[in-house]
């Protein structure tokens, strides 16, 4: 069972049932959060309203690929395979939100 | 243990009767089984992009309504509410969230499998030993992510919005549902593992099988959260 020959990035457990209930309370939290904003009008008519929402979404999806998807731990020919599509898909997006002027620099 | 663990997260091993562990055969030293899945969420990230543009592109250019966050009066003088139920959804996006946790103590479990229970373990350890409760517990989240989803869509179209209404329905109805197809899919998945599980047993050889299916179900979620955001939230 010896796995002496592997890549020291390879040596890294999972996570624990204690780390992913953590993780559980953390989404819920940034999730809350979210919606309590969406129901103050100060802060929806906020310029800062949009980017705070976009950063938690941001944040929430990082947490599950990063623990829930175990890509924190894993090869990085995984990482490469999610996070190099995932930039393409991200500047498509953005790409065509200029083509049609939604937003503008 | 711990390395067993984790190399076999990375696919990079395969469990023998004769108790030894060894790499596999490929050229990457990885099983295909989990390059394909991550190429195929790869590509699952470009379809949804393309939706999510979409949506944004087409957002605010609906000439008539039922609007997603503001009222509408029609020609007659009818009243259409804004159309989108935060609570209801936000109850939803809790429920996908919850089976995301539900869907790693499943993996967990199986991957603990055959380990002997430490002395006086408590229900929690005991509980974190049984795949087949987390896959049914995942199983069911999903299946009430998608009772919402019936619901939110039905209550939709009693309030006069269909897919042919306006641009925001159109767009509207085919993110979301091919969102809740994947779901569906994902519902299925998760049903045969149980059933597989509850006729042999799953054992850590498939921890592989698992995490597979495992990680099309977070995929699922976080293309939830990325709709969430975007299209419930985002006025």
């Amino acid at each position: 069972m010896s796995h002496d020959s592997e890549p020291a990035e390879h040596a890294h457990a999972h996570p624990t049932g204690a780390t992913y209930l953590k993780v559980a309370a953390i989404l819920t939290l940034i999730t809350v959060i979210e919606v309590w904003a969406y129901y103050i009008p100060a802060l929806v008519s906020s310029p800062l309203f949009n980017p705070s929402l976009l950063i938690m979404s941001a944040a929430k999806f990082a947490i599950v690929v990063l623990f829930y998807m175990h890509l924190k731990y894993d090869h990085k020919l995984f990482k490469a395979l999610f996070t190099g599509p995932l930039i393409v898909a991200t500047g498509t997006i953005f790409a065509l939100l200029f083509l049609f002027a939604k937003i503008s620099l | 243990m711990a390395s067993h663990a984790a190399a076999a997260s990375h696919g990079a091993v395969a469990g023998h009767d004769d108790g030894h562990v060894h790499h596999h055969h490929t050229t990457t030293g990885l099983d295909h089984r989990k390059i394909a899945i991550w190429a195929f969420i790869g590509s699952e990230c470009m379809l949804f992009a393309s939706l999510i543009s979409t949506y944004l592109i087409y957002k605010g250019k609906s000439l008539v309504g039922p609007f997603p966050h503001t009222e509408y009066v029609d020609a007659a003088g009818k009243v259409f509410k804004p159309i989108l139920d935060i609570p209801v959804t936000s109850a939803s996006t809790f429920v996908l969230l919850m089976s995301s946790l539900a869907m790693v103590l499943a993996l967990q479990a199986v991957q603990l499998k055959g380990q002997p229970l430490p002395a006086g373990a408590g229900w929690w350890t005991r509980a974190q030993r049984s795949s087949q409760l987390w896959l049914g517990v995942t199983a069911l989240l999903g299946a009430m992510f998608l009772g919402f989803q019936a619901y939110e869509f039905t209550s939709f179209v009693r309030e006069g919005l269909t897919l042919k209404t306006n641009l925001f329905g159109s767009t509207f109805f085919t993110l979301t549902g091919f969102h809740g197809a994947h779901v569906t899919v994902g519902v299925l998945w998760l049903m045969s593992l149980l059933w597989i599980d509850r006729t042999r047993g799953l054992t850590p050889k498939d921890e592989l099988v698992v995490d597979i299916c495992a990680l099309y179900w977070h995929f699922v979620d976080v293309v939830w959260i990325a709709i969430f955001t975007l299209i419930y939230l985002i006025q």
